[in-house]
C-alpha cells in the first residue's frame, strides 16, 4: 500500500515538474508587464529644434490621440518603422511626438531629412531617464496616449498589424 | 591666505565624502536588487546595457531627491511591475512563494521526526 502511494506521488510530482518546464519553455523569455490604463508621467524636456524646455502637461493637453514614439538615429528597427509613422502622421486625429533617445543631434537631423519627419514635436532624452519615466525598455517603443492616459504600448518596431490597431482605436 | 583656502577645500571634501559614500552604497544595494529587464540573468548593477545605465542614473537621481529605498522600489514597480525586483515584496501574490520553503522545511522535519521516533521505539 505504502509503495503504491509513493509511486503515485512520484508520478504526480514528475508530471507536475514536466508541465511546469514544458510551459516555461514555450513562454517568451522577454517579460512584458501587463499594462493597465496608466497616467502619463510628468516630466519636462528640451525640444529638439528650438531647444526650449517644455512640460509634459503642455504637450498632451489637447483632446486628441497622441503617439509618443521613442527613436534614435543609431537604431536600425527605427528606420524600418519610420515609413509607418510617416503614414500615420497624415491622420488628423493623431499627433505624433518623438522622444529622441541617447542620440547625436546631427545624426538625428540627418535621419529626419533622409527619411522624413512625422513628428509634431520632438523631445530630447539625452541620458535615457525620460524613457524610464515612461516605463520603456529601449528603442523603438511607442505609446498611444489619450486624455493623459497610456492606452496602448508597443514594444519594438511598429508593423502593419499594430498600425491597423492604432487606426482602429482612434477612429 | 592660500593655505587657509586649501585647508577649507580639504575640509569640505572630507566633510562630504562620507555622505557621497553612503549614497553610492545605497545606490549599489538598490541596483543589485533590480533585474535588468532586457538582459538574461543579470542585475542592473552588473549590466552595461543602455537600459541598465539609464536605470542606474534614475536611481542615483531619486536618492539625491531624498527618496528612501522602498519609495524607489515602489516607483519602479509601478513602471515595470514586480518582476523588476529580485527580492519580491510580501503580498497576497507572493504568499505562496515565501511560504513554500517553510512548508517544505516543516514537511521534511515532520518526516525525519517520525522516523526518529520509530527508531527509538
Amino acid at each position: 500500500m505504502k509503495s503504491r502511494i509513493f509511486s503515485f506521488l512520484a508520478i504526480v510530482s514528475l508530471l507536475l515538474v514536466f508541465t511546469i518546464f514544458y510551459k516555461g519553455l514555450n513562454k517568451s523569455s522577454f517579460y512584458q508587464p501587463k499594462i493597465e490604463v496608466k497616467n502619463i508621467p510628468e516630466f519636462s524636456a528640451i525640444t529638439f529644434f528650438k531647444k526650449e524646455e517644455v512640460s509634459s502637461k503642455n504637450i498632451f493637453e489637447k483632446n486628441k490621440f497622441y503617439l509618443l514614439n521613442i527613436w534614435a538615429s543609431w537604431c536600425v528597427p527605427c528606420k524600418e518603422e519610420h515609413h509607418l509613422l510617416i503614414n500615420l502622421s497624415k491622420n488628423d486625429q493623431l499627433e505624433i511626438i518623438g522622444l529622441n533617445y541617447k542620440d547625436n543631434f546631427k545624426n538625428a537631423q540627418n535621419f529626419l531629412s533622409e527619411l522624413g519627419n512625422p513628428y509634431e514635436k520632438i523631445l530630447i532624452d539625452k541620458d535615457g531617464t525620460k524613457a524610464i519615466e515612461w516605463g520603456a525598455f529601449g528603442v523603438p517603443e511607442t505609446f498611444l496616449v489619450f486624455q493623459n492616459k497610456i492606452i496602448k504600448k508597443f514594444i519594438g518596431p511598429l508593423n502593419i498589424k499594430s498600425v491597423e490597431e492604432i487606426k482602429k482605436i482612434i477612429q | 591666505m592660500r593655505i587657509i583656502k586649501v585647508f577649507i577645500t580639504i575640509l569640505i571634501l572630507f566633510y562630504f565624502s562620507p555622505l557621497k559614500a553612503d549614497q553610492d552604497r545605497l545606490q549599489n544595494s538598490i541596483t543589485k536588487n533590480l533585474r535588468c529587464l532586457i538582459c538574461q540573468g543579470q542585475s542592473v548593477y552588473d549590466s552595461d546595457s543602455e537600459f541598465a545605465i539609464s536605470l542606474k542614473l534614475v536611481v542615483k537621481n531619486k536618492i539625491k531627491e531624498g527618496l528612501s529605498e522602498d519609495q524607489i522600489y515602489n516607483y519602479l514597480t509601478e513602471k515595470y511591475g514586480e518582476w523588476i525586483l529580485y527580492d519580491p515584496k510580501f503580498n497576497k501574490n507572493t504568499y505562496f512563494l515565501w511560504f513554500l520553503p517553510l512548508l517544505i522545511f516543516l514537511f521534511g522535519g515532520a518526516i525525519i521526526f517520525k522516523k526518529l521516533i520509530k527508531i527509538k521505539k
